[in-house]
């Protein structure tokens, strides 16, 4: 997105600039290389940034790293894909009809604040220790920011747009995948980027609660056997996850929404 | 009174839905493990407000929130305050900022427990870390949208740079940076509630992992009611005293 009249700077200027923005990345990771060198914390407190990695890189030779991962982003990302189904066509349809506007307004108003992750034991009972159960809790917490968004955008749509539209002879159902979803997509893509951290964020906890494959159950595993190399690999690991997520869910909006006007 | 009954109407769904619970979890189609009556869960609830193990426990959950919160809130809000003022401020914490953003906040669970342990200390430095992010990005992004003809009438006013940040940066901030709070306490709870599930021997996650464990399921319904209850109440709470705060925008 740099400016097309602004000279390209030369390579040094450019790694100046990026060593100066980076500063205190940089500056963070020598701290915690220098502070488990002097031993100034214990490797159990922080384990040194080479061992680190080195377990990164065991996890990634064994084959492990590669199989928790995978099993994090499909439970994430299919968690994210029912809510986003779900929370859009409720939302829609919730627009276009008083009945179900009034049954879901208080369950939405009231059900959004609440900590849903609470739940969990409740859908652990009901669902068992897999994947639907993992999957579920993902759903309930994903889908009130997308379902909010969804009814909000719709809400904002300029009314001449639509009453032209019925002018024109559309029909209910032209106008809403013709006026009503595009015109409303701005917003409903900011509830799926509000929504897709925290459907990674609760496919961890439910995976740290019940335990088996998954990043989550990795990290909580390594825990209790004080294992904290395995936490802090742990981390890095879902890190990497959550930066892609951020990273692509900004692309699909840029590319989506390449019409409209963005701040 | 008519507030009263168009109140009644408005929430009238949620009893709909208390109801089709009764009358489900009476009806023999469920186990009663698995859908225990309400009319049960409420009496395991007054069962455990009366032998004082609810308030001990909602007690230790709050101050852990609380103590928590307050923290990131002040270092979030000064950090981001120092990133709206200083240049240098900005260039060396943005990219920290970037790098930890995208963190699922979730995933530092297990370090705070290994560093400090199953007690307060490692729910508080955990609602700490994960709730600070917001709160800085709102001051910061609430300070950067001061308006600048407001700020160079002030300077030009004869204000000094402390006092115009203080009089004219810091207002045009605030409804940015309560809404960062917001959010910042939405996820306290979030955190507090998995943390306390997870690894733990006190709090209301804990009563609720324990009553479970022991198959007392009316105890555990009714704690988490309670905590879904507590989490909805502190938003409204909040939402009331933001709109009090902002009264001067109208």
């Amino acid at each position: 997105m740099a400016g097309i009249s602004a000279p390209t700077p030369s390579f040094a200027a450019r790694a100046g600039q990026f060593a100066l923005r980076w500063s205190l990345v940089i500056a963070l990771f020598v701290a915690w290389e220098l502070l488990t060198r002097t031993r100034t914390f214990t490797p159990f407190m922080l384990p040194s940034p080479q061992s680190v990695s080195e377990r990164i890189m065991r996890d990634a030779s064994s084959g492990d790293l590669f199989i928790n991962m995978a099993l994090t982003i499909y439970r994430a990302l299919a968690g994210f894909i029912i809510a986003a189904m779900l929370g859009i066509s409720l939302g829609l349809v919730m627009t276009r009809n008083a009945g179900l506007r009034w049954f879901f307004d208080p369950v939405i108003s009231v059900g959004f604040p609440m900590p849903k992750i609470t739940f969990l034991p409740v859908i652990v009972l009901w669902l068992g220790f897999y994947d639907t159960a993992k999957i579920s809790m993902v759903v309930f917490d994903a889908i009130f920011p997308i379902l909010t968004a969804t009814i909000a955008g719709v809400r904002s749509v300029e009314k001449e747009l639509i009453w032209s539209a019925r002018n024109l002879g559309a029909r209910e159902r032209d106008v809403m995948w013709q006026i009503l979803l595009p015109a409303a997509s701005p917003q409903i893509l900011t509830g799926l980027q509000v929504a897709l951290p925290i459907a990674l964020i609760v496919a961890v906890v439910a995976e740290m609660m019940m335990g088996g494959y998954g990043m989550g159950g990795a990290m909580i595993e390594a825990s209790r056997k004080a294992d904290s190399r395995g936490v802090f690999a742990g981390i890095i690991e879902i890190s990497i996850i959550g930066w892609i997520f951020v990273k692509a869910m900004a692309m699909t909006r840029a590319r989506l929404l390449f019409w409209h006007a963005e701040r | 009174m008519n507030t009263l009954s168009s109140a009644f109407l408005r929430y009238s769904p949620l009893l709909i839905l208390a109801l089709a619970w009764e009358v489900a979890a009476r009806s023999g189609l469920f186990s009663s493990s698995a859908l225990p009556p309400i009319s049960k869960i409420a009496a395991a609830w007054v069962d455990l407000a009366r032998n004082g193990d609810l308030a001990g426990n909602t007690l230790a959950s709050l101050w852990r929130t609380g103590a928590g919160l307050a923290l990131a809130i002040l270092i979030g809000a000064i950090l981001g305050f120092a990133m709206a003022f200083w240049r240098g401020a900005e260039t060396a914490l943005s990219p920290v900022v970037e790098l930890f953003y995208p963190l699922p906040k979730s995933a530092l669970i297990p370090v705070t427990a290994l560093w400090l342990g199953f007690g307060d200390g490692s729910k508080i430095l955990l609602i700490c870390m994960g709730c600070m992010l917001p709160v800085t990005m709102g001051a910061f992004n609430g300070a950067l949208s001061a308006d600048r003809t407001l700020l160079w009438s002030a300077r030009s006013l004869g204000a000094s740079r402390l006092r115009s940040m203080w009089d004219v940066v810091l207002p045009s901030a605030v409804p940015e940076l309560l809404n960062g709070i917001r959010t910042a306490l939405a996820l306290s709870f979030v955190l507090l509630v998995s943390s306390e599930l997870i690894v733990s021997r006190e709090g209301l996650g804990y009563l609720i992992g324990f009553l479970g464990a022991n198959g007392t399921y009316e105890g555990m319904f009714a704690v988490v009611l309670t905590v879904a209850f507590i989490g909805f109440l502190a938003d409204r709470i909040y939402e009331a005293f933001v709109r009090r705060t902002l009264a001067w925008r109208e």
